[in-house]
């Protein structure tokens, strides 16, 4: 499949469902009786310990509430500083945000093989359709992976889980550089041994062929038969 | 001088707006721009121009770009929720806004840089939709914050402050907003605030996309001999075509206007606009006109001032989208949503 398929529709995805009991969120928004109230208000004000700070719609309160947005040279209550300390609390702050944010990106789908395994495969995106063709091939050839769909960066916390629970992770892509490996490398320390690209940048659409191709040479190489029966 | 605090005292008797705040209650932080910058007259017309209309300083949003000009938003109207977003793109982020909630009055500031190089495509498409806001570009044919480069405003044959000749030809803002169909086109001068507060407060009572452009001298870079965009260059060449009254309320009008020499413009929201004539040639109504008179004086070498253009009838975005009068942000699920059965029904039609 090619993004272009993607984007052209050319696929079918269960139909839409509608909780209607559902609400909208709208996240932390700060009301003119919460000012009223005297509640602290700082548009960069960490409260709770998840990086994300309250917010007040413009127009909330005549004198309480507003605050200018600009760059990142400001403090807790969006007051414009240039002041180390300042800076470098607000960077803390959007860390603990983007930690925040692991567990509230879509998690990605894990689905596991026939019998157990230690190793795995990670892709993602419009590799996914050829994917689910080469799993068929490699288990029919004997190969047995567990597999990870990635659909969201920054990682979810079982992507990490994902990677400790297998000796060999493959990474598909179809990129020259092996771009989601590098991210994976580097959010989880691992050793990119590891980590095996398998990387398809031909201008064509990846296929299972190829997929299940490398796959599976890969797996032949690591299979070392032992000296003594080679002999007999 | 970011760190300096400005001081809150104020002698008990100043002036009061019919909101019974001072023109102290509009201002900012303390400018960290350049001692004489043409900028800060603009920021003190603003001020005076939301004072003057009695204008609640929290129902104002404040957008800008990047350049001098877009900083100044910090210095006036500190009760306002302010925006300083991304070179050239003031004007996206504010027809955002505006399309979020159509309450609040909406104030673009830009520079040339910003609006003629940059956000030049932004400047023009949201002049073209009619956004209901005033956009005002503070003018100065330099890039201030880099060091003087010449910009896209910068007359053909202007000298940069180290001698060098502009080759290019210039990006005539004013011009292209009459082309775009901006429903109120003015230029002023920031030298000139007699004639600058008028315009800013007519621009804000104007329903529709009300564009000024503002000859705002760089002190810095851009005020010597050989510049076009200097303060004593835009003296000797600014042709004012009209002087602006504003009036506001339905009170008779009292000012004493020789007979002919004043036209009435009413506005949507019963703003009067009383124009007096210093160029008997020039009508503010017929946009071709306008285009035709500012290509010739501009050939001329003079600055056109004033209003230049008005279209009292304007429409504005929201009512070419017939949005309902409720402002988007506070619709809730029962006003926006369909509902599943609604959900199944069109699922049903794609099968």
């Amino acid at each position: 499949m090619l993004d272009l398929d993607i984007g052209m529709n050319h696929r079918l995805s269960r139909p839409l469902k509608w909780d209607d009991a559902r609400l909208y969120d709208r996240g932390k928004v700060m009301t003119a009786e919460m000012l009223d109230e005297g509640r602290d208000f700082g548009r960069y004000l960490d409260v709770d310990g998840d990086g994300i700070p309250f917010r007040t719609y413009p127009g909330t309160h005549p004198t309480k509430g507003s605050y200018f947005t600009r760059g990142t040279s400001r403090d807790r209550y969006a007051r414009y500083s240039e002041e180390g300390a300042v800076y470098a609390d607000n960077m803390q702050r959007l860390l603990r945000k983007f930690e925040t944010a692991k567990d509230m990106v879509p998690r990605p789908l894990q689905a596991n093989a026939q019998k157990p395994t230690k190793y795995g495969v990670i892709y993602y995106g419009s590799t996914s359709p050829a994917m689910d063709e080469a799993i068929g091939l490699l288990e029919a050839g004997g190969h047995h992976l567990d597999r990870l769909r990635i659909r969201a960066f920054p990682f979810h916390s079982s992507v990490a889980s994902f990677l400790a629970e297998h000796d060999f992770v493959y990474v598909v892509e179809q990129n020259r550089d092996a771009q989601l490996r590098s991210l994976i490398v580097n959010e989880n320390g691992i050793d990119p041994v590891r980590l095996v690209p398998i990387l398809h940048y031909d201008g064509t659409p990846i296929t299972a062929r190829f997929i299940a191709g490398a796959i599976g040479d890969h797996q032949d190489q690591l299979k070392v038969t032992p000296l003594r029966k080679v002999k007999s | 001088m970011t760190y300096i605090a400005k001081p809150k005292f104020q002698h008990p008797g100043l002036p009061k707006n019919d909101l019974g705040y001072t023109h102290r209650d509009y201002e900012g932080k303390v400018s960290t721009l350049c001692a004489g910058c043409g900028h800060d007259s603009i920021t003190a017309s603003i001020i005076e121009a939301c004072f003057h209309l009695s204008i609640e300083p929290h129902r104002v949003a404040k957008i800008s770009g990047i350049g001098c000009s877009s900083k100044t938003p910090d210095y006036f109207l500190g009760n306002s929720h302010g925006f300083n977003s991304v070179h050239g793109r003031m004007p996206s982020v504010l027809t955002g806004a505006n399309l979020a909630n159509r309450d609040l009055i909406y104030l673009g500031v830009s520079g040339d840089g910003d609006s003629a190089s940059i956000g030049f495509g932004q400047f023009a498409h949201s002049i073209r939709r009619g956004v209901n806001m005033t956009y005002i570009v503070e003018n100065n044919g330099v890039y201030g914050l880099t060091k003087g480069q010449f910009s896209a405003t910068a007359d053909r044959g202007s000298k940069s402050k180290k001698g060098v000749m502009n080759t290019d030809n210039a990006i005539d803002l004013v011009a292209i907003a009459l082309q775009l169909g901006a429903t109120f086109v003015a230029r002023s001068f920031s030298g000139d605030k007699t004639q600058l507060v008028p315009l800013i407060e007519a621009a804000i009572r104007h329903k529709g996309a009300a564009f000024i452009d503002v000859i705002s001298p760089c002190v810095a870079f851009n005020n010597h001999a050989g510049s076009t965009k200097s303060f004593d260059y835009v003296r000797e060449h600014n042709d004012a075509v009209n002087r602006l009254d504003v009036i506001t309320g339905r009170e008779p009008i009292t000012v004493d206007y020789a007979p002919g020499s004043v036209q009435i413009v009413e506005q949507h929201d019963g703003t009067r606009l009383a124009l007096r004539k210093l160029d008997a040639d020039y009508e503010a109504h017929d946009r071709l006109a306008a285009m035709a008179f500012l290509q010739k004086h501009t050939a001329k070498g003079q600055v056109v001032t004033g209003l230049l253009y008005v279209d009292p009838e304007a429409e504005d975005l929201h009512a070419h989208l017939d949005t309902v009068d409720t402002p988007l942000n506070q619709l809730d699920e029962k006003a926006l949503c369909p509902g599943s059965a609604a959900l199944d029904k069109f699922n049903a039609s794609l099968r």
